[in-house]
């Protein structure tokens, strides 16, 4: 069966590497599904088949894998994913309303996708960033922490230049303290 | 007796600017207690009795003593045996394991350089939650910079000691921090958690014996081998001592990571280090452990401290030392119907109680959330609480338990106040 996908010769040289970490060849199947994912976007039914190939296990394994892990995008998400935590410390801290906000603010619920591709929302689980609440991840990628209204139109407004926000330092309070 | 907290001096974490960098953490003494233990006079045994007298006392949540857990690696018969590192850091409220990537990573490295020596084991494996995609990035970069120093790979600074390490991360699924859940997706495959026994010790990866430990719980060990049994089991609470990174989220104005000795009274943790409560508001109550941990109420923190035995006698955990706090404004059941909305969809689904019962607790409390709870209602949480209690292959069921029956056993009067507004009230 032909399939849409490939990966290209530097995929399977890193894939090549994560093979090498492990005495057998299953161990491979989760990093694996996020060079696929970090090359196509999303691991749909089509690049399932294609890992599973490149690895020569079966595909209900790769399958089974796929969809017990909930970063792996079973579908076309947005080409950014703003994932919202709204457990315990977030949700104390406003999780819900910066949430709410977003929905509004982009005119999707959480599990949707904006109609021009852009932009998919989550409500997920603790990010561990507790301390920092309330927080989200963007595209399973860089945290934005200490989240306001103010900062999410910035992110927002960011993104659609196709700015990522950079990585967020918190630091240790502690520490600046004494300096 | 008060201790001068901020006369204390950090050692997980030090004030020293670019640590994570291999020079930096060379030019400060880092890896002389590696080099140490590979010098003649340390043998396996040596360093696990010292461990063990030290008595770290696991910082991933069960409070383990980390040396009398190696002491039960069986004797090597020549085949290939493991150290897994846990840094999935899923458990609510928990967010300090990344500050030692971040920061020293190599004194993780170096402690499970030395916890691979002890064990005699041949590989290592630091297996890392997925969403800490930048975290790993970094953790790859410092494992590099000390294979390249030779502290990783064949006979590790002329000792004859081989060892590989590796970092590997997983994909968002809270049970993956369960160890034997951990050994699954470190294999590849789905996070089940096994069957206990046989124990990882005896079976762990790819069938091997394998000892599995926390970030932070490692962490700990280069300090020991430095300083000595002695200086380590002198620190805080004498039954579990030690430096520990306390994580301090919720209502107050200083959130974040602090290192401080165990045993911190929590008021002090609360009012001082962290800053005090947001806007001037009353403590209502403190998870001090991790989601799982029950809930502490605020008017009975007089005189704990953050230490397994103070914290069993107040009627908690010390779990991750996850502190979280909540004010006087908090609202109960929404609350806890948000914690039990998290492990409804953490449960693996493996054990019909854990899989249905995280399933009505969440259902049962959004009713009451909404409105329409009956006080019947409590009775039947706590019945459901107590049929998924040990009955499971994982504690993942007992975590999903404990806060529904302590936060209903602790704010009854707020829970009843809710049911008794409904209109099914009377019914
Ligand atoms: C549901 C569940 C989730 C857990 N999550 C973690 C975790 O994220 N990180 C961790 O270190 N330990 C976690 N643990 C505890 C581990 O099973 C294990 O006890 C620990 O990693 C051992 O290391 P230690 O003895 O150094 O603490 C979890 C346990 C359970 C039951
Ligand atoms: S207790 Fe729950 S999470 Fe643990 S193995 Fe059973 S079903 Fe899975
Ligand atoms: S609760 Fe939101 S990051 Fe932990």
């Amino acid at each position: 069966m032909a399939n849409n996908y490939e990966f290209t010769p530097e995929d399977l040289k890193e894939i090549e590497t994560i093979k090498a970490k492990f005495p057998e060849v299953m161990p491979a199947t989760l990093p694996t599904l996020w060079v696929a994912q970090r090359r196509f976007g999303h691991v749909e039914p089509e690049v399932q088949h294609l890992v599973a190939e490149t690895l020569d296990l079966p595909v209900s394994h790769v399958h089974g894998v796929a969809t017990f892990y909930t970063q792996y995008y079973k579908e076309k998400m947005g080409k950014y994913v703003l994932d919202v935590c709204t457990t315990t410390s977030c949700q104390l801290c406003g999780g819900y309303d910066m949430l709410h906000y977003l929905e509004n603010k982009l005119g999707i619920k959480a599990g949707e996708t904006t109609k021009d591709g852009m932009f998919s929302i989550q409500s997920v689980e603790c990010l561990g960033a507790c301390g920092y609440a309330p927080m989200m991840q963007i595209t399973n990628d860089v945290y934005v922490n200490n989240l306001t209204e103010e900062k999410l139109d910035d992110v927002i407004e960011s993104l659609k230049a196709d700015k990522m926000p950079e990585f967020e330092s918190v630091g240790m309070p502690q520490h600046t303290e004494r300096s | 007796m008060s201790f001068d907290w901020k006369s204390y001096t950090p050692v997980i974490i030090p004030d020293i600017p670019n640590l994570h960098e291999i020079d930096v953490y060379t030019k400060n003494g880092g890896y002389d207690s590696l080099k140490k233990v590979l010098s003649n006079d340390w043998d396996s045994e040596k360093v696990i009795n010292e461990v063990k007298a030290a008595n770290i006392r696991g910082r991933g949540g069960a409070g383990f003593n980390a040396g009398l857990k190696w002491s039960f690696m069986p004797k090597p018969d020549g085949g290939p045996r493991y150290l897994a590192c846990n840094g999935d850091e899923s458990e609510p409220g928990t967010f300090k394991d990344r500050k030692i990537f971040e920061y020293n990573p190599h004194l993780f490295i170096e402690g499970a350089l030395i916890a691979a020596y002890a064990m005699q084991c041949s590989a290592i494996y630091v297996y890392i939650r997925g969403e800490y995609y930048s975290w790993i990035k970094m953790m790859e970069k410092a494992l590099k910079d000390a294979y390249d120093k030779g502290f990783i790979g064949k006979n590790i600074l002329g000792s004859g000691f081989d060892v590989e390490f590796h970092v590997t991360g997983g994909a968002g699924a809270y049970i993956c921090g369960e160890e034997t859940s951990m050994l699954e997706s470190l294999e590849g495959k789905r996070g089940y958690p096994r069957v206990k026994p046989p124990f990882p010790a005896q079976k762990g990866l790819w069938g091997r014996p394998t000892t599995i430990n926390n970030i932070e719980t490692l962490a700990c060990v280069p300090l020991v081998i430095k300083n000595g049994a002695d200086w380590f089991s002198g620190i805080g609470a004498e039954t579990h001592p030690g430096p520990v990174l306390y994580g301090i989220s919720g209502h107050v104005n200083r959130p974040g990571v602090y290192e401080l000795p165990t045993g911190m009274p929590v008021l002090t943790l609360i009012e001082e280090v962290a800053g005090g409560m947001r806007n001037g508001k009353k403590l209502k109550g403190l998870i001090p452990g991790g989601s799982s941990t029950p809930i502490l109420r605020g008017d009975t923190l007089e005189g704990v401290n953050m230490d397994a035995d103070s914290l069993r006698e107040a009627g908690s955990m010390m779990g991750t030392a996850g502190m979280i706090v909540m004010d006087e404004d908090t609202d109960m059941v929404e609350m806890l119907w948000r914690i039990s909305h998290f492990y409804h969809h953490e449960s693996c689904g493996q054990c019909t109680p854990c899989r249905e019962g995280t399933g009505w607790l969440e259902k049962i409390l959004l009713k009451i959330r909404n409105g329409d709870g009956e006080i019947r209602d409590l009775e039947l949480l706590i019945d459901l609480c107590s049929q998924m209690e040990g009955r499971t292959i994982c504690a993942l069921a007992d975590a999903a338990a404990w806060p529904v029956r302590y936060t209903i056993d602790r704010f009854r009067d707020e829970f009843e106040a809710r049911c008794k507004k409904s209109t099914y009230a009377l019914a």
